[in-house]
C-alpha cells in the first residue's frame, strides 16, 4: 500500500470519525426531541458513509476486489435511516412531546 | 399449482437475486438456488403493500439526482455540524410542504431524500398525500425551505416519475 492511500484512508477515518462525534453531541446538546432526531439520523449518513469509504479503499488495495458488500451496507443504511426517522418523528407527534420554546408552525393532531 | 410460480414484479425480482449474490461471499450454486427462492418469494409477500405499481418514465436520470443528493449530504452535514459546535440555539420550524407529486412510491423517495439531507426531517404525510410535515432544523424562512425542496428534488422528481 502506497503512502497516499494510507493517507487518503486516515483521512477519511477521521472525517467519519468526526462527524460521528458531532452527531452524538447534538444527540446531547440540542433542547427538544425533535431537534435532537437530526444528530444520530444525520451522523450516519456522512459519517458511516466515510468510514464505509475508507473500507472500500483499503480492501480495495489488498488485493480482494472492490468492496461491493460495503456498498451494499451503505445503501441499506441510506434506505433504512430516513424510515426510522419517520417513525420516531411519527411516535413523538403521537405522545404530544413538547417543542422548544420558539418553535414555528406545530406538530399534527395524531 | 404451478400458477403462484410468477415474478408480479420483475426488476424488483433481479434486483434481490443479484443482492443477494453479491452478499455471499462468492457465487456457488447453493447462492444461486437461494437467490431465486428469495427472487420469487419477497415479491409474493411484499406485493399487498404495492397497490399500484410504480412507473418510470425517465429512469435514466436516477444517477444524476442520486449524485445531487450525495454532494448536498455532504454541504448540508457541514452546515449542522458546524450549528452544533457553535452552541447557537437553532430556529426549528414545522413546514407544511404542499406535494406536487402524486404517486407513492415518488412521495417516498422524496420524503427520504429530504430526511436524508441534514437539517430536515420528513415527519408525516397527510391522509389525502398532497402536504408533506416537515420538521427543519434551523430556518429563518418556511418559504425557503419550501422553494429549496422543491427546486432541488421535487422538479426532478416529477420529470422522471410523470
Amino acid at each position: 500500500m502506497s503512502a497516499l492511500t494510507e493517507y487518503t484512508i486516515t483521512a477519511l477515518l477521521l472525517i467519519g470519525g468526526a462527524f460521528t462525534l458531532v452527531g452524538a453531541i447534538g444527540l446531547a446538546r440540542l433542547p427538544d426531541f425533535y431537534t435532537r432526531l437530526h444528530g444520530p439520523t444525520k451522523a450516519t449518513t456522512l459519517g458511516v458513509g466515510a468510514i464505509i469509504l475508507a473500507s472500500v479503499v483499503y480492501f480495495s488495495f489488498q488485493g480482494e476486489g472492490i468492496g461491493i458488500t460495503e456498498i451494499l451496507i451503505t445503501a441499506f443504511l441510506f434506505l433504512t435511516a430516513p424510515i426510522s426517522a419517520n417513525i420516531m418523528a411519527k411516535a413523538a407527534m403521537h405522545l404530544g412531546v413538547d417543542v422548544m420554546d420558539g418553535t414555528r408552525g406545530s406538530p399534527w393532531e395524531q | 399449482m404451478f400458477d403462484r410460480l410468477n415474478f408480479p414484479q420483475p426488476w424488483l425480482s433481479v434486483t434481490l437475486f443479484v443482492v443477494w449474490q453479491f452478499l455471499s461471499n462468492d457465487i456457488s450454486g447453493a447462492s444461486v438456488v437461494m437467490g431465486l427462492i428469495l427472487a420469487w418469494l419477497i415479491p409474493q409477500l411484499t406485493q399487498g403493500f404495492w397497490p399500484e405499481r410504480p412507473t418510470l418514465s425517465r429512469p435514466w436520470r436516477m444517477p444524476g439526482y442520486l449524485l445531487r443528493v450525495l454532494v448536498d449530504i455532504v454541504v448540508a452535514s457541514i452546515t449542522v455540524a458546524r450549528l452544533i459546535l457553535s452552541g447557537r440555539t437553532p430556529k426549528p420550524v414545522f413546514v407544511s410542504y404542499p406535494l406536487e407529486l402524486e404517486q407513492p412510491m415518488a412521495i417516498t423517495i422524496l420524503a427520504s431524500t429530504i430526511s436524508l439531507t441534514p437539517g430536515t426531517v420528513s415527519a408525516d404525510v397527510s391522509d389525502d398525500q398532497r402536504i408533506l410535515l416537515i420538521h427543519t432544523l434551523d430556518a429563518s424562512n418556511e418559504q425557503d425551505v419550501i422553494d429549496a425542496i422543491k427546486q432541488r428534488y421535487e422538479k426532478p422528481l416529477l420529470e422522471m416519475f410523470q
